[in-house]
């Protein structure tokens, strides 16, 4: 087990360098203005030696190397455009714990709502439970997010006399904007569930169950729901970690003071070391959500070895 | 004969296909004699498996009894209709071993729990007891080493050992009747006699009432004292082993024992029955078997046969017995196998 985590951890940590060194490579390509907040104002020498300065005409290597150095002591550089001269580290700081709140309420609320749906749906196949969920995940998935996320804003605000505008301070505002963020994944794991627990619902080992006297409810508990869960378990902290990066919609509508529209943001301004900052980010949150993936999944499905030679035949 | 621990009489069962009704079985009637083993043959779609489902309220949720009786214990099971009622049947009275091994154990629980999860169902015992019943259990089918065994997942027994698993799940409820839905179908040969020897063991050991399911006569031949002879939804035929291979009356049996590849001549082309089952979806006129049959009458294309008692155990379904029928011989080769085995 642990043996299997190390090797998953290994394996992550070169794809993680591997990312950083293409990202970083790639950035170095970007137009120099990037580094400067003004630059035509600026005269050439002047600018010749502010790259110098910045380490941005040594060899490419060096500057990998020096970049690498700088992370490992938890250094992300500073924002050249974006806020001028801030460590970048301080500006995610800022922004991050407003988008990890709402995604973890979303994701809270998604797996609350989406799980037993998908198992009611799966329990009343071709009912009332499923074909009420069925119609729920086409429209969610059919019509475009910024559709129903404005009728919400604008009628649910109305109805429920709720805020518009999300407000740290008032959580009855956080209740729309996180409503909004789970409803999609809410219909995500539904339709999964429902799906991987009808496949197991089919298998021969629930027949023989049954045919040993399990009662229905107590196979759909021990069973089914079980078995169809672990597919599952893979993709959950991916699914999480991504929401908490935040939602470029869902903040802008509610003004949310969040990292979901920085990436695009610096990248309008070509702010290149904010740019790098954040791929990289997000592909660390992206790696160990898979990492956490393999390995709930490692633990919850005994046919995965962790060791190799262990198989028994 | 003693009189039968479970009766079906006049059973129909009917199952509801994309709009169109499919009738399966059309009115089996069968007596099972407490310590017997019973074989039931016949191809595929003859509804050999769908007749044993309806012991244990197992049809799929579009079938269902559309006429009949079961009768066990003084009840009747084809009047059952919750799954409160199936409960005190299913594992307790009736168990029941699947075809595939490989898939018929949950991938994710290890052996021994799924032994206890039978177990502590239908016995009121404590865990400690249970784990005892279960390692029992094990060590009844034959698992060596079932203290460490019972802690392993079903992906580490190979095809036979993880039948023999199916079987303590069976057994471990106490039956009194087991049916064995092709147990050896999906297993290697060599493993095919192993696991029917233990079920025949088991059988005498528990005193158990065995039924099988299976289209390889050379499994039944093994194991059957009776064997009942199933085409298209009926028993054509059934009696005791030595009368249905060395006596067989009905014309589907002499089809059905020609061809055994074992009696085919080498360098010749191996006996098949022509033609298909007849359309389950329309209702069957006269005998099922006729068209396909070279010796059929008339009067098989008009009006069902009924049964004809050839002896006190062997009945066949089929106007030929009927004393104004051409007196017929069944096929060379089928009266090959009698004076084969008489003469070793």
């Amino acid at each position: 087990m642990l043996k299997y985590c190390l090797k998953r951890l290994g394996a992550s940590v070169i794809t993680l360098v591997i990312i950083i060194s293409v990202v970083f490579i790639l950035v170095r390509q970007m137009p120099i203005e990037g580094y400067f907040d003004n630059f035509d104002k600026l005269d050439p020498a002047v600018i010749e030696a502010t790259l110098q300065k910045m380490g941005l005409k040594d060899p490419i290597f060096v500057q990998l190397k020096n970049f690498f150095v700088q992370l490992l002591h938890g250094d992300l550089g500073t924002s050249v455009r974006y806020r001028v001269g801030a460590p970048i580290m301080d500006i995610i700081l800022q922004k991050a714990p407003y988008s990890i709140r709402l995604g973890l309420s979303s994701m809270a609320l998604a797996l609350a709502l989406g799980i037993p749906l998908g198992a009611a749906m799966a329990r009343s196949k071709s009912k009332f439970w499923d074909k009420f969920g069925t119609l729920f995940i086409v429209f969610v998935t059919a019509v475009p997010s910024a559709v129903y996320h404005i009728f919400i804003q604008m009628y649910a605000s109305e109805w429920f006399d709720l805020s518009m505008i999300y407000r740290q301070e008032d959580i009855t505002s956080w209740i729309l904007p996180v409503f909004s963020m789970a409803l999609g994944n809410v219909a995500y794991y539904a339709m999964w569930l429902r799906r991987y627990m009808v496949d197991e619902m089919n298998r021969d080992y629930v027949r023989l169950a049954r045919a040993k006297g399990v009662s229905n409810k107590k196979l759909m508990m021990t069973h089914v729901f079980r078995n169809a869960f672990v597919p599952m378990i893979q993709y959950i902290p991916s699914s999480i970690l991504y929401t908490i990066g935040g939602s470029i919609y869902i903040e802008s509508l509610y003004s949310i003071p969040g990292m979901g529209g920085l990436l695009v943001d610096v990248i309008g301004r070509q702010d290149n070391p904010m740019v790098q900052a954040i791929v990289i980010m997000y592909s660390c949150i992206g790696i160990i959500g898979l990492l956490l993936g393999d390995i709930m999944m490692g633990v919850l499905d005994p046919r995965i070895s962790f060791a190799k030679k262990e198989g028994a035949r | 004969m003693s009189s039968s621990i479970l009766s079906v009489d006049n059973l129909n069962v009917k199952f509801r296909l994309r709009g169109r009704t499919l009738h399966a079985i059309r009115g089996v009637s069968l007596d099972l004699y407490p310590g017997e083993s019973l074989a039931i043959v016949g191809e595929s779609g003859s509804g050999k498996s769908v007749l044993t489902k309806t012991f244990m309220g197992l049809l799929d949720a579009n079938g269902w009894i559309d006429e009949g009786s079961i009768n066990y214990g003084g009840n009747d099971l084809a009047q059952y209709k919750t799954e409160k009622q199936w409960l005190t049947i299913r594992g307790r009275e009736i168990a029941m071993v699947m075809q595939d091994p490989m898939t018929s154990l949950n991938p994710l629980k290890t052996i021994g729990a799924q032994i206890i999860e039978a177990i502590r169902l239908h016995q009121k015992v404590t865990k400690e007891e249970a784990y005892k019943l279960m390692i029992e259990a094990l060590d009844a089918v034959g698992i060596n080493e079932p203290e460490r065994r019972a802690k392993q997942y079903p992906h580490e027994f190979s095809g036979g050992m993880r039948q023999r698993v199916v079987i303590a799940i069976a057994i471990a409820c106490k039956p009194k009747i087991l049916i064995c839905d092709e147990p050896t179908t999906a297993l290697d040969v060599t493993i095919q006699a192993q696991i029917l020897e233990l079920i025949k063991n088991l059988k005498n050991k528990l005193m158990l009432t065995t039924v099988y399911i299976t289209h390889d006569l050379g499994v039944v031949a093994n194991v059957a004292d009776r064997i009942a002879v199933m085409y298209a939804g009926d028993i054509v035929e059934i009696g005791r082993c030595e009368e249905i291979f060395y006596d067989p009356r009905h014309p589907y049996t002499w089809a059905l024992l020609s061809s055994l590849p074992q009696l085919g001549r080498k360098g010749e082309p191996l006996y098949s029955i022509q033609g298909t089952p007849p359309n389950l979806f329309t209702e069957v006129k006269g005998d099922a078997f006729a068209p396909r049959n070279p010796h059929a009458l008339n009067i098989d294309f008009e009006e069902r046969p009924p049964y004809f008692d050839v002896s006190e155990t062997h009945r066949v379904r089929s106007w030929l017995l009927d004393p104004r029928a051409p007196k017929l011989e069944p096929p060379e080769s089928v009266k090959a196998l009698r004076n084969r085995e008489v003469h070793g």
